[in-house]
């Protein structure tokens, strides 16, 4: 500790233009270094690892990793569209006047939001015991075996399930844009579907991209559990793969390397979204 | 003033009530085409709440309101009120052009894209149509060069301003205007007055609610003081503000002279 200097006295203060020196900060580099060491040791075990390095770079822009990667963005957005149609319909109607709309969107929530998705991704897939053939009169009659192929059980189990989420939050981010708004298109005569469309909407978007954003980034990853229903996707792929080779975290590395890809794209992605929505309020989401 | 003698608005025994309050007890009111009429009166008499009525944003659930020979909200046959269709309703309440308290400027929406909504979407204007008229009107109320600006960039006086050309955008029989200035700083109330100062010259059909004494007396062909849901005073309006008849309303212009204007919300 050192000791306060004796009071300065009015008469005897030094001109304003004086140098400044810095607080020290032992402790930030203190920390700094601890937590680097701890990753240089984290990086060596890994090196020093079981782990063949060079399988991981050969299996990393493999052919059939490549296409499961493909089937897994084409499933991640299929999903995401499906639930966010599902969420802005469900979220509407859980704000309807009609209170039989709003029992079914709250129903339909408390059911798939009630119930594991990797429990719903097997319904789906197996929803042919109920229903063996798809017929709607004069539309379709088919064998729901031949319809409900793994992707598209895939793309209805995440989709619907992400749509029971999307449900509340885009009910919360309609609920948010200001009454006076609506009132405001009211009374320049827009009608409530123009209302909607033109006014509250555009708004609820600003305010629930960032969990859209977080709903790409669950999608990408949620996806990988389309493996369980033979869907071959990125993992189903390279499980396929190290059954035979027996390269087994050589393997779940490349899947890593490629969903880490992915999310990183995606977050940019939301950025750009944010701020395209956000250029009302400073640019800001 | 122009003011003309013939009605364009005609409240009917209006009747509101917010649970067990009741906010509206019997308002008859009627308005003259080209007429200034401000609305005073405390802190929860109703004077909003008449003013919401008029446009249909509150529904009374008792009388009607009469504009220019339609009934709002409802078509009368065989002496029966039915509610009309959202959509006309939509194109009679488009007639009375409405400023709030708080602007409710579409915060997505530039002050261009906020002024031209109306007109693209429910009359059908062209862009370019819209957009002419519309730099008209911010030149009307000194805001054009702010055209490409968002409302999150503008004072409140400038917010309220461009609500008033957005309001006027539709063209509306008449303007009604809620509180207008009551949310706004002491020294941007003065610009927003001054707008409606020029839009009361130009014959404009205004019904305004307000808490400034001084706007009424210069502006106003007529003042409605409002006390508990009930109208207790009406006429010119010097001669209401000078020689209020009502005690209640003596009492209430009392409190209001008393204190700077910009001291009320």
């Amino acid at each position: 500790m050192t000791r306060a200097n004796p009071p300065l006295s009015a008469d005897t203060l030094p001109g304003p233009d004086l140098p400044v020196r810095g607080r020290r900060h032992p402790w930030r580099w203190i920390a700094g270094s601890l937590v680097l060491l701890l990753l240089a040791l984290l990086v060596r075990a890994f090196a020093e690892g079981n782990i063949r390095w060079a399988i991981v770079g050969e299996f990393l822009t493999a052919p059939v990793i490549i296409k499961g990667f493909v089937w897994t963005l084409l499933i991640t957005f299929a999903a995401l569209a499906l639930g966010v149609v599902l969420g802005f319909a469900f979220g509407m109607m859980r704000l309807s006047a009609n209170p039989v709309l709003r029992f079914a969107s709250w129903l339909y929530v408390w059911i798939f939001r009630g119930t594991p998705v990797l429990l719903q991704l097997l319904i789906w897939f197996n929803i042919a015991l109920i229903f063996p053939t798809l017929y709607i009169p004069g539309v379709v009659d088919v064998k729901m075996v031949t319809v409900m192929t793994p992707f598209v059980a895939a793309v209805l189990g995440l989709g619907v399930n992400e749509g029971s989420y999307l449900t509340e939050v885009v009910r919360g981010g309609i609920l948010s844009v200001d009454r006076g708004q609506v009132e405001a298109a009211n009374t320049l005569g827009m009608t409530p579907g123009q209302t909607m469309r033109r006014i509250v909407l555009p708004q609820t978007m600003r305010l629930i991209l960032p969990v859209l954003g977080n709903s790409a980034v669950g999608m990408l990853k949620f996806s990988s559990l389309a493996a369980t229903i033979a869907m071959t996707e990125m993992l189903n792929a390279a499980q396929r793969i190290y059954f035979i080779n027996g390269a087994v975290i050589e393997l779940l590395f490349v899947c890593a390397l490629w969903y880490l890809a992915g999310t990183t794209v995606l977050s940019i992605g939301q950025y750009y979204l944010e701020k395209h929505f956000g250029r009302s309020h400073g640019g800001r989401a | 003033m122009t003011a003309a003698q013939q009605p364009i608005i005609r409240a009917v025994g209006l009747r509101k009530a917010f649970g067990n309050l009741e906010v509206l007890k019997g308002i008859d009111l009627e308005v003259a085409q080209g007429e200034v009429l401000c609305i005073l009166g405390p802190s929860g008499s109703g004077k909003s709440t008449l003013l919401r009525c008029i446009n249909h944003l509150e529904v009374p659930y008792g009388g009607y309101v009469w504009v220019d020979g339609q009934i709002i909200g409802y078509d009368l046959q065989g002496g029966v009120l039915h509610e009309l269709p959202v959509k006309r309703l939509r194109a009679q309440q488009s007639q009375l052009g409405m400023v709030f308290q708080h602007f409710n400027l579409f915060a997505h929406r530039t002050v261009l894209g906020n002024v031209i909504e109306g007109p693209m979407v429910v009359r059908g204007l062209s862009r370019p149509a819209a957009t002419a008229r519309a730099m008209d009107l911010l030149e009307m109320v000194g805001l054009a060069d702010k055209a490409g600006s968002w409302p999150a960039q503008l004072s409140g006086g400038q917010k309220q301003r461009v609500a008033i050309a957005r309001a006027l955008a539709m063209e509306p029989q008449v303007m009604l205007f809620d509180e207008p200035t009551s949310a706004l700083d002491p020294e941007l109330v003065g610009e927003v007055l001054e707008v409606m100062r020029r839009l009361a010259d130009t014959g404009t059909t205004m019904i305004i609610v307000t808490h400034e004494i001084g706007f009424a007396r210069d502006v106003a062909d007529r003042v409605v003081v409002m006390i508990d849901g009930e109208i207790r005073e009406t006429g010119p309006a010097r001669k209401v503000l000078a020689n209020p008849a009502d005690p209640r309303v003596r009492s209430f212009l009392g409190r209001v002279l008393a204190q700077p204007a910009e001291a009320k919300d």
